[in-house]
């Protein structure tokens, strides 16, 4: 046990919600007769749930500023629509839709930063009077009609990595060298901290350690490039899913590793102390909604083009899977807490509970009901061990955001 | 003249998860005294008093509780108070948005035929405030009384619950003078009334005034217990007892070494934001040299800090006119980012609501007004985040196992200097101390000083706001009078007492005034 904890750099209870990750996958495999663990439905999984965790990237960080988006679902509906119509009746290339659309995206969300950062008022006002007018927007400039999209998007809502190379690697090999990457990257990344903890005289652990945590990583990623790689001939890692991971990298690096990203931080935490340690709160509020409707934005666009067409109702009920996943991960209602790599785990948590039970044969009705007792689970679980004094257990899933 | 016991508290025993809160503590309070108990930050007076009042039910310690000759078993704080043991809290604990009949007799209402006698209520609530001496209409909200108002109400409930044993957790740390000494007063005439009290405070002046017996804990352990003679107290012996080792001087030495001005402001005014047309600062003028101290009295709301947030970047109020000069140049400060680029740090009082966000580590807070300095290209620099906390952990000596601990986990002295690290790094010209010591053990406070004085040494202008006046005396060199508003003296700290430098902060006429330029401030 003391070898695995070192392995994974901290104690078990840091891991909470990835080891229910992992039972839950295997669990559902085992119900469902070994439908779980599949190409397809890894691919399915993905693809299918890209849009919602970018939601909730841009969710999180309004979570963690102490306000909440509800317009997130009507936003990425609208701007779907605008990209949809830009093209179909105004004739614009696919790549000016999409362009226009996340224009559209960034309009929604400054109008929403005025109201709750000039204004003062509460975000949850803000964007519910957003979510009444983007939803009946969309169906207004669309008269309630779908209007089919443009097919090049589908690359984005549904497409596969190219095949090429040779053959006897026995998987796509556009995946193969992601799950490279992916691992070089890793054990780069661990080797360097090694490096320079041992030089500042940090407590540093021991190189086994960190060589097993390297290997541990490495298999498990070897395994889920296998499962994705050598699905149906012209499948791989989905396109959405490779968006997602790039969006991942990017705001886990904004969040924790730059101005603004402490500044949201410091402002959830306590407004009054970041307004004296010289946070201008107000341009933080605005930035962070204005980020969230570009999100939206991209969102849209994904679904429309994994669903070839934008509907009038796209988008209904996103944004409480978007919260609901931030939850899930941990973060605290009352703002400050909350990160980016945990709000995916908590998401990938309910797209697994969603695939799995429909797998079985679950039907929709108590599917919801799971999903919600799950949810209060989840967050009854993280306040329980926040009482025993402890520090957020979810919160802290991996160990790259030290508290 | 010996009264009987009312209350013992026998080998007293506390166990948290790693910490031993409280370790065989013996406790005795005679009937119809005040007894005071004092300790450091984290000696266990709190829970203590949690213990007796039944926060922490029967069972969860050991130790004996024996009141009014009876061993007591309390599961909750409703059983102590039906007992006649009630306990006020530092924080007060009462609904703004309800009138004071409705706050004293909340969870306690007369009930007449399954509704509210609000009759009844209001009676009782006036002859309730006639004996804590307030006059106001029992229907004024909470939210519209001072605090020294708010903790006489509290004490009218206590009173409504036929109170026999009164436990006040530092009563008087919000309060200003006059406040405090009518509280005091109150207290002391609940004695004749055969009510028994106990206080917890940090005022050694306090005691003295008032208090029957001191207990002295430490470290979770009763240090000392004795009796106070008639309104005098050995001040350097409860010091004593509470650090467990003499401090001869309260206040360390220090020769200052006086540069030229470096900060200048002239002629501020300020309006209040809540009330236009009412100034917060009227045409204020002031000055500091490099390597100086200087001292702000005046009494609550008489705009000390009110003055020094406005001058933060305009942090308070809304700003009329007036001018800054830093090393002789004028500067614009529109923003509190643009003061600290321009060498003003501004520490606030309220630490825990305006100078931390609990939930960041150590090592973050250190940083935090200042993430500039660590950055390498756009990102923040983790090594050196943590070079720097590590650096200012070590040199101002603050308690932590590691500094990517959370703040919330420190003591009030070592959240305070993880604080002024946080000021510290930005390297102000100008440093603003709001209260630095409120809150703070008399260790922690002699580090405190001696950093202070350290700060002004490396040629720093020092400002301190400070309620304790033989604070200022004992630190400053040179002190500014603030009533209403009005700059109405300044004083050298040498010549100073205390008598005249409350003089000078009741009354405008400003006659101790040196500088005549204060003068046309009136």
């Amino acid at each position: 046990m003391k070898y695995i904890k070192k392995i994974l750099g901290g104690g078990l209870r840091d891991y909470t919600m990835v080891i229910a990750l992992v039972v839950l996958t295997i669990i559902f495999n085992i119900t469902s007769g070994g439908k779980m663990i599949t190409s397809s439905n890894f691919q399915n999984l993905i693809s299918g749930n890209a849009y919602v965790l970018v939601l909730a990237i841009g969710m999180v960080m309004v979570i963690v500023i102490g306000q909440i988006d509800l317009s997130v679902g009507s936003v990425a509906g609208f701007s779907g629509m605008v990209m949809a119509l830009a093209v179909r009746d105004l004739g614009l290339p696919w790549w000016l839709g999409v362009l226009l659309s996340l224009a559209v995206g960034a309009t929604i969300g400054a109008w929403q930063g005025f109201w709750l950062a000039k204004l003062s008022i509460p975000g949850f006002i803000t964007t519910l009077g957003g979510m009444m007018i983007f939803r009946g927007g969309v169906i207004w400039i669309s008269k309630s009609i779908s209007v089919p999209a443009p097919v090049e998007l589908k690359v984005f809502g549904a497409g596969y990595l190219p095949e090429w190379g040779p053959t006897f690697t026995g998987m796509n090999n556009s995946t193969l060298l992601l799950g490279i990457i992916a691992v070089a990257f890793f054990a780069f990344m661990q080797l360097r901290k090694y490096n320079r903890s041992a030089k500042l005289s940090e407590k540093t652990e021991e190189l086994w350690a960190v060589v097993g945590r390297i290997g541990l990583i490495g298999v498990v990623i070897g395994y889920i490039t296998w499962i994705f790689g050598t699905g149906r001939p012209g499948t791989s890692f989905p396109i959405p899913g490779l968006i997602l991971v790039v969006l991942v990298i990017i705001y886990h690096i904004i969040t924790q590793r730059t101005t603004f990203g402490r500044h949201i931080y410091a402002v959830g935490g306590n407004k009054s102390a970041a307004a004296l340690s010289g946070v201008n709160v107000q341009r933080t509020y605005f930035l962070t909604m204005l980020n969230m409707s570009m999100l939206a934005a991209l969102a849209g666009i994904m679904f429309v083009g994994r669903s070839t067409a934008a509907g009038p109702s796209d988008g209904s009920g996103w944004e409480l899977d978007a919260i609901a996943s931030v939850f899930i991960g941990g973060a605290a209602v009352s703002g400050g807490v909350g990160t980016v790599i945990a709000t995916m785990v908590g998401g990938l948590v309910m797209a697994v509970l969603n695939s799995g039970l429909m797998l079985m044969g679950v039907g929709a009705d108590r599917t919801q009901v799971i999903k919600g007792l799950v949810l209060l689970a989840a967050v009854g679980f993280d306040v329980f061990n926040k009482q025993q004094g402890r520090q957020s257990i979810i919160g802290r899933v991996f160990p790259g955001k030290r508290k | 003249m010996e009264h009987p016991l009312i209350l013992q508290m026998q080998g007293i025993t506390k166990l948290f998860p790693g910490v031993r809160a409280l370790d065989d503590v013996n406790l005795e309070v005679r009937r119809g005294t005040i007894l005071a108990i004092c300790g450091e930050n984290g000696a266990g007076k709190s829970t203590l008093m949690k213990v007796l009042s039944g926060v922490y039910p029967h069972g969860t310690y050991e130790g004996k509780i024996i009141y009014m000759g009876n061993e007591m078993v309390f599961k909750d704080i409703k059983e102590s108070e039906s007992a006649g043991i009630v306990i006020i809290h530092q924080e007060l604990a009462m609904i703004p948005e309800l009138s004071i009949t409705e706050n004293i007799f909340l969870g306690n209402e007369i009930v007449k035929h399954g509704l509210i006698d609000w009759d009844a209520e209001r009676n009782r609530t006036v002859e309730l405030l006639e004996r804590v001496g307030l006059t106001v209409d029992p229907n004024t909200l909470i939210k519209h009384l001072g605090v020294g108002q708010q903790q006489l109400v509290e004490i009218a409930k206590a009173l409504s619950k036929n109170v026999k044993l009164l436990i006040l957790d530092e009563p008087t740390s919000a309060l200003n003078e006059d406040d405090s000494a009518n509280l005091l007063d109150l207290m002391h005439g609940l004695k004749s009334r055969d009510i028994t009290c106990i206080m917890i405070s940090h005022k050694l002046n306090e005691i003295a005034a008032i208090s029957d017996a001191v207990t002295v804990l430490r470290d979770g352990r009763t240090v000392e217990t004795y009796s106070v003679e008639a309104g005098h107290v050995d001040e350097d012996r409860i010091i004593r007892a509470m650090v467990g080792r003499s401090i001869e001087n309260r206040y360390p030495a220090h020769e200052s070494n006086l540069g030229e001005v470096i900060f200048e402001v002239s002629d501020w005014r300020v309006e209040d934001p809540n009330n236009p047309g009412r100034l917060v600062c009227k045409n204020s003028s002031f000055f500091v040299r490099a390597g100086e101290i200087v001292g702000f009295a005046g009494l609550m709301g008489a705009g000390r800090t009110e003055l020094m947030r406005s001058i933060f970047g305009r942090n308070y109020g809304i700003y009329l006119g007036g001018s800054i000069k830093v090393r002789g140049k004028e500067i614009r400060v529109t923003s509190v980012a643009s003061a600290i680029r321009q060498g003003i740090a501004y520490v606030p009082e309220d630490r825990k609501n305006l100078g931390l966000n609990l939930l960041d580590s150590i090592r973050k807070t250190t940083v935090s007004a200042n993430l500039r300095a660590i950055l390498r290209g756009r990102l923040i620099d983790l090594e050196r985040e943590f070079q720097v906390s590590e650096e200012y952990r070590r040199s101002l000596n603050v308690k932590t196992q590691s500094v990517d601990h959370s703040v919330a986990t420190l003591s009030g002295g070592n959240q305070q200097k993880v604080v002024l690290g946080k000021w510290m790094f930005t390297e102000p010209d100008v440093l603003i101390l709001d209260e630095p010591t409120r809150g703070i053990d008399v260790g922690a406070k002699y580090e405190i000083y001696r950093l202070i004085h350290e700060l002004a040494d490396q040629g720093k202008a020092v400002i301190i706001i400070s309620s304790e006046l033989p604070e200022l005396l004992g630190i400053t060199d040179r002190i500014y009078t603030i009533f209403e508003g009005n700059i109405t003296g300044e004083i050298d700290s040498q010549e100073a007492k205390q008598e005249k430098l409350m003089r000078m902060m009741t009354n405008t006429a400003g006659s101790e005034s040196k500088a005549g330029k204060d003068e046309k401030a009136l």
